[in-house]
């Protein structure tokens, strides 16, 4: 047995992702984003969080999945690693489980379009439910952003 | 007793008497003959060995008792201050510094300050080789001497008839002085020795120190005595320096008149005695204050009224900012409710909140305004350091110490003072020769200003040196890349100065210790400006050159133009807002390709904010009439074109997180009164 670790479930497209849950700031619905300009496309803005002004990105874009229409199932999960605080936007977000460390394996090279090195491992949930462990510094890693800035330029 | 929960106030307080040590000492440095300095320098000194001696700092406590000791003698008249004196007490202090740092860091604050205290033996030795010389003569003499310490070598009653009985019964009476050599390594030996040679001839009646303390070594390397002696003076001398190790021996004979004047000058010693209890008084009570209230602080010796001031952590102070920024957008969205609803009753109390809560922000914004002396205090040290290793002569003037900036502001603004000041002392003061050939006084002077104008703090630094050498600049800066030769002739001389804060430049010949690696001045101007400040440079060759930061006065809280782009909102400071208005199409010019308008019998660049921003629904292409603000950096003007004025609004700042970074135009972002977020425009960027 491997150690027990709380994650949030949350939904792109029919894939399900999972974020530890001490990472998670909180949960929100979404609220009106402003916009700030010259910045990569997947960067939707700032969010007012009780006063603090925090970037939302859509994850969708980020893995440079097709992004959809927002809908009311839409939800905004800031995740907070070392100084950085971030929104993420995600098609919806409904449950907390508990996994087992040792049924994380390694990631495939390619898993849904998502390039591994932003996976920390694919979580075998049982009854054929695949859970995507996200890496999470991976992600939020700001030297690929400027990369992708330039290659947008 | 936790002593974690006094270590933030050792700290704080350990900090304030170095600070303090330090300016007395320069201080004293410039009137070595002010006593009263020495006694204030003594008392921070004593205040802060007890303080460490309590909290378990061995080494500090060690290192501020040898301070102490060297300053003690100073203070009672028996060690004159000179240079070196000076430079191992600044050495000391250096060392202190160094560890109340490393107790800040969580460290020990243990170091290796063996040379310094050896330094400081060394001091105190030296006094006591010109000390032991001075009772000589005096008691040859027969003469008080109240100044020096001969009061111990005075006899008492008894001591004085015994040997008065033994003079008039025909022995001899002897006053002995005797030093030991430095080397000496067995001193109570030695000493043994000299007493056992005078107690063969004769009797001892009295020695100073008492024997106890020479049998125990508590002597330095003297000590006197008087003895009734059958021998002859000269037996005495020739015995006595038979002994190894004996650096000098004295013997004057006594007679009833000199034994009369060392008896009735008891009056005189007890008189000179009563002092120095008391002036050990103040010393003592600190400690002792310190160790039963910690909490309260020392205050400093200055007297007369002292400001009533309390401690309070900076995290509490930015809460309550933080706490009153809410309040403030909550304000905001209160004034835009009345004014829908249109209730007066609501509109009055509405209003009432707001007057109130603007006091409110004064006084929350004052908390955190920190005198810029907090910042200049440590220069003073840091020029006579410099202008010490470059062997020039310098005067550190500081004029509106008591200027007061936020603490954000103070905390960013230390490092680019320093490089400004150490451009000063190193490219722009000359050296002494330098100087005297110019026909200019051998000692330069450097002038620290810090004044109020209008929103912002001025501080500047003005020195009386060599000046910008334009003809050098142009050269270096085509010869470095930072311009070309075509642009340099369209250079005016204010262009020229300013061509010194460019990054990779450097006039310095030859690159020193101080600066000249040529990164100074760029990184200056560039924390300066993202302080929201500016930097400029006023220099006439050969007669000096003046630096001019220009400094808003808080961080946190800014009037701001509310502005409209289309759905969107952004806010624009007011400080870079000449005036809004209104320009027709048709009025707009082509220059170059550029679009410029006419201002004021000026053309000034048009810029379009909704291309700057690529706003998503508002082209001002379509209007025929556009608003307009017209913004300043510097003495550069230019024209935002904007959709609508929403108004002025007293914004609060907030950042935009440690993800998005260095984005074109954007200064930060606020939260406006319906909870929506504005991005506030960073007005410089949009002037090139």
């Amino acid at each position: 047995m491997g150690e027990e670790l709380k994650v949030i479930v949350f939904a792109l497209g029919k894939e399900e992702y999972g974020i530890e849950v001490d990472k998670v700031r909180t949960i929100e619905r979404l609220s009106p984003i402003t916009r700030v300009p010259k910045t990569a496309t997947f960067i939707k803005g700032v969010i007012n969080l009780r006063g603090v002004v925090v970037p939302v990105i859509d994850l969708r874009g980020r893995f440079n999945l097709s992004e959809t229409e927002h809908t009311e199932h839409s939800r905004i999960i800031v995740v907070a690693v070392g100084d950085l605080e971030v929104g993420f936007i995600v098609d919806s977000a409904n449950d907390v489980i508990d996994i087992d460390t040792d049924t994380i394996d390694s990631p495939p090279e390619i898993v849904g379009g998502i390039k591994a090195k932003y996976l920390r491992g694919i979580a075998k949930l049982g009854e054929g439910r695949l859970l995507i462990m996200l890496n999470l510094s991976e992600v939020l890693n700001k030297n690929e952003i400027i990369q992708l800035e330039q290659l947008e330029v | 007793m936790d002593m974690n929960a006094y270590l933030s106030m050792f700290i704080d307080e350990s900090n304030d008497h170095l600070q303090s040590l330090n300016e007395n000492l320069l201080q004293l440095e410039s009137d070595p003959e002010d006593l009263s300095i020495v006694q204030s320098i003594f008392r921070s000194a004593h205040t802060l060995k007890g303080m460490s001696a309590t909290m378990g700092f061995e080494d500090l406590a060690a290192l501020t008792h040898e301070m102490e000791n060297v300053l003690d003698l100073v203070r009672n008249s028996k060690l004159k201050m000179d240079s070196f004196i000076f430079d191992t007490l600044f050495k000391g202090l250096d060392a202190l510094e160094a560890m109340v740092q490393d107790i800040v860091a969580g460290g020990t604050g243990k170091a290796d300050v063996t040379a310094i205290v050896a330094s400081l033996q060394t001091i105190m030795k030296s006094d006591y080789k010109s000390g032991a010389a001075a009772p000589a003569p005096a008691a040859a003499s027969a003469a008080a001497a109240p100044s020096s310490s001969t009061s111990a070598a005075l006899l008492d009653q008894f001591q004085a008839s015994i040997l008065m009985q033994s003079i008039e019964s025909g022995l001899q009476a002897f006053f002995v002085q005797v030093s030991l050599e430095e080397t000496c390594v067995l001193k109570a030996a030695r000493a043994y020795m000299v007493f056992d040679l005078l107690e063969r001839g004769g009797e001892i009646v009295k020695s100073d120190p008492a024997v106890q303390d020479l049998e125990q070594e508590k002597f330095d390397r003297s000590f006197t005595i008087f003895t009734i002696s059958t021998l002859k003076e000269a037996e005495l001398i020739e015995g006595i320096n038979s002994i190894s190790e004996i650096a000098s021996v004295q013997v004057t004979p006594l007679d009833a008149e000199s034994l009369a004047s060392l008896t009735t000058a008891p009056a005189a010693a007890a008189a000179e005695t009563a002092e120095p209890p008391a002036a050990a008084a103040p010393a003592a009570g600190s400690p002792a204050k310190q160790a039963s209230e910690p909490a309260k602080k020392t205050t400093p010796a200055t007297g007369g009224a002292v400001a009533r001031t309390i401690r309070v952590d900076i995290e509490r102070l930015d809460t309550l900012m933080n706490l009153f920024s809410e309040l403030l957008i909550d304000r905001v969205r209160l004034e835009q409710l009345a004014s829908e609803v249109k209730r007066n009753d609501l509109t009055e109390t509405v209003e009432h909140m707001a007057r109130v809560s603007s006091d409110l922000q004064n006084i929350v914004l004052k908390l955190r305004m920190v005198p810029v002396d907090s910042v200049f205090n440590r220069f003073p040290r840091m020029i006579r350091d410099l202008a010490k290793s470059l062997d020039k002569k310098i005067e550190l003037v500081i004029t509106g110490a008591d200027t007061e900036l936020d603490r954000t502001v103070i905390d960013e603004i230390g490092d680019p003072l320093v490089h400004l000041l150490r451009n000063s002392v190193d490219h722009g003061i000359e050296t002494i020769g330098d100087r005297i050939a110019a026909g200019k006084p051998e000692t330069g002077t450097i002038y620290l200003r810090a004044y109020h104008s209008g929103n912002h703090v001025f501080i500047e630094v003005e020195e009386d040196g060599s000046g910008i050498n334009q003809e050098k600049v142009l050269k270096i800066a085509i010869k470095n890349g930072v311009v070309t030769e075509e642009e340099s002739r369209k250079l005016t001389p204010e262009e020229i100065n300013m061509l010194i804060f460019a990054p990779g430049f450097s006039t310095a010949d030859k690159i020193s210790d101080i600066s000249g690696r040529g990164v100074g001045l760029d990184v200056v101007k560039t924390k300066i400006t993202s302080l929201g400040g500016n930097v400029s440079v006023d220099s006439v060759f050969g007669k000096g050159t003046k630096f001019s930061v220009q400094l808003p006065l808080t961080l946190s809280i800014i009037s701001a133009m509310l502005i409209k782009l289309g759905s969107e909102k952004y806010a624009i400071p007011l400080t870079s807002i000449v005036e809004t208005g209104i320009v027709k199409r048709a009025d707009i010019l082509e220059v170059h390709g550029n679009q410029m308008i006419q201002f004021r019998n000026s053309i000034i660049p048009l810029v379009s904010l909704s291309k700057v921003l690529e706003s998503p629904d508002y082209d001002e292409g379509a209007e025929v009439e556009t608003e307009i603000i017209v913004i300043r950096k510097g003495d550069k003007w230019a024209a935002v074109m904007v959709d609508e004025f929403i108004g002025q609004s007293e914004i609060v700042l907030k950042t935009l997180g440690q993800y998005l970074t260095q984005i074109h135009a954007i200064s930060g972002a606020t939260i406006l009164g319906d909870g929506q977020v504005a991005l506030i425009i960073d007005p410089n960027a949009l002037i090139k």
